[in-house]
């Protein structure tokens, strides 16, 4: 269990985290999402004690990080920068890291083997590909078999296969009964990992809800709508207010319900050929609900 | 690839024994230590400047002998002489303390070294006392060579000197104290810099620009100042024949001292407070 209480971070007059306050719950895998510079990697180090708070707390298991007595037995981390030297080799690596937990070298190998990099454990990692890096990274993760895992953009430089395994990796940890806190841009590949999403924009919380609640909220449904008589459909539906995107042979409404399109149809003895509610993607959805924090970036930027 | 079908995340139960304890601290800094091969060549380049270095300025030194100057003659220190490595070696080890700490800094290992450790300044103590407890073990026996070694280039003109000479224990020991302190300067200059080259370039600042300076400075200020001054103060420690203005051994190699824990503390305390 992780628990965010007010959690803010300035540096300078710019706001990088702004008054966060999140419980994300064990036993799911919450999915942490915002544009670039939202705050993301920002909160996983405070929550990781590497950053300190301008104000507020975080918790894990009830404790501050710098107040656990094993930390790698209860928090696994693997963060977006690289956080590797890359002139030791995979399995040192992990060694220097089992060390301060008096971890057996025999649990660094089962790792090593069960990310799959047994093969090269005694290669140096400055030659590691990003996607070989992050499974070492995931590996540094597990060593110490922790009940809560953050992990900032795991996929990173994973091709399909690898991502594959991270995702089935990640629902296997949370099924039993793990906190697992996964960041990620890739809106589609969040879709498909997380349960649940904790959202942030400009260091704001933005939404703390299931996934598909989340979806349902961004752009509510539209109505995909073919039909013969299309162009006088489309001028009574502009005069119900509705917005009409028009494709090749059929049109996207919102505005109205499917039963109501079908209502008005029958009042103007329109022929309908198709009538189906088309969900939002989670990529919409966010889009939408974060725009505002984008463009005041973009303006921010240009200023 | 095998996916999820190993249980690899069993569940230990958490017991006492699972922790973060200030001996395994010490003990992951000592993997962390040997584990890198550019640690070794750094520590090898050592071994070679006293080694040779004083092999080459005594050698030099005896196929000279006598000197024109019968002053020259007259304060000419064999001990210092076998030992004059030392002058090119302290960079080395000042680059070594260095690197340790911003190695990590600009790797980004340092984010996963304290997400291991949030005991920062268990970190940093366990550092050092690796770094001086290893550096220390091969620098002793090296400068015992070089002065066995620079002694015997010198037998042939009957100028050498032995252990039994009053200071010599003193000065030969000395000079491995003495490049473990300006090592451990580099590793609190790496704490306080966290970048590479800056704490290289102040380390050369300290222990050879700033004295070149203060020697530019008028009459008396330069024999006022510069004993005091890191390299100068530490050198007392293995100096037989010391200039009048040169502090007595252990006084010089307690005012490099100072400075080391100086720096030493102030990184301590920035650990602290900054963020990684």
């Amino acid at each position: 269990m992780i628990e965010l209480v007010g959690l803010t971070k300035r540096y300078g007059s710019k706001v990088a985290v702004d008054d966060l306050t999140v419980t994300v719950p064990p036993g799911v895998v919450t999915g942490f999402l915002g544009p670039n510079g939202a705050g993301k990697s920002t909160t996983m180090r405070l929550i990781l004690g590497l950053d300190h708070p301008t104000s507020g707390t975080a918790r894990i298991n009830g404790r501050q990080y710098s107040a656990l007595g094993a930390p790698l037995r209860e928090v696994g981390a693997l963060l977006e920068a690289r956080s590797l030297h890359a002139g030791r080799t995979a399995r040192n690596h992990l060694r220097v890291l089992a060390a301060t937990h008096g971890i057996s070298t025999s649990r660094v190998d089962e790792l090593l083997e069960f990310v799959g990099l047994t093969d090269v454990a005694n290669k140096r990692v400055g030659a590691f590909s990003l996607g070989m890096g992050q499974r070492l990274g995931v590996a540094a993760a597990l060593l110490g078999d922790p009940s809560v895992l953050l992990l900032d953009e795991p996929a990173n430089g994973l091709d399909p296969e690898g991502m594959r395994w991270i995702r089935h990796l990640l629902s296997r940890l949370a099924t039993e009964g793990r906190t697992v806190f996964v960041s990620s841009h890739v809106m589609s590949e969040m879709q498909q990992i997380a349960e649940h999403l904790v959202v942030i924009g400009r260091g704001q919380l933005i939404a703390d809800c299931p996934v598909e609640e989340f979806v349902a909220r961004g752009t509510g449904q539209k109505v995909r709508v073919r039909s013969p008589q299309l162009a006088e459909l489309v001028a009574r539906l502009r005069d119900e207010g509705c917005r009409v995107d028009e494709e090749r042979n059929a049109v996207e409404v919102s505005g109205l319900t499917v039963e109501a399109i079908g209502e008005l149809a029958a009042r103007h003895q329109i022929v309908l050929h198709e009538l189906t509610p088309v969900g939002a993607s989670l990529e919409e959805a966010f889009m939408q609900v974060t725009s505002d924090s984008v463009e005041y970036h973009g303006v921010e930027q240009q200023a | 690839m095998t996916v999820v079908d190993r249980d690899v995340a069993v569940e230990e139960p958490a017991s006492d024994h699972s922790g973060l304890t200030f001996a395994r601290v010490l003990r992951a800094e000592w993997v962390r230590f040997r584990s890198l091969r550019s640690t070794w060549i750094t520590l090898a380049v050592t071994v070679v400047f006293v080694i040779g270095l004083g092999a080459l300025f005594t050698a030099a030194r005896a196929a000279h002998w006598p000197p024109r100057d019968p002053g020259e003659a007259l304060s000419f220190d064999p001990t210092r002489a076998s030992l004059g490595g030392a002058f090119l070696a302290q960079l080395a080890t000042g680059v070594l303390g260095v690197l340790l700490v911003t190695g990590e800094y600009s790797t980004g290992m340092i984010r996963a070294t304290f997400t291991a450790v949030p005991r920062r300044l268990a970190v940093l103590t366990a550092r050092v006392l690796v770094f001086a407890a290893v550096s220390l073990l091969v620098l002793v026996p090296t400068c015992i060579v070089a002065f066995v070694l620079g002694q015997h280039l010198l037998s042939p003109k009957h100028i050498q000197t032995d252990f039994s000479a009053p200071g010599v224990t003193r000065a030969v020991f000395g000079a491995a104290l003495y490049l473990v302190a300006i090592g451990l300067l580099g590793v609190a200059l790496g704490w306080l810099l966290r970048h590479t080259a800056g704490a290289i370039a102040v380390l050369v600042a300290l222990l050879l620009i700033i004295e070149i300076l203060v020697h530019l400075l008028p009459s008396p200020w330069p024999d006022r100042i510069a004993p005091y001054l890191p390299a100068e103060a530490g050198q007392a420690l293995w100096t037989i024949k010391p200039d009048p203005h040169t502090l007595a051994p252990w006084t010089g190699f307690g005012v490099l001292m100072l400075y080391v824990a100086t720096s030493l503390i102030a990184a301590a305390l920035l650990l602290h407070r900054r963020d990684v």
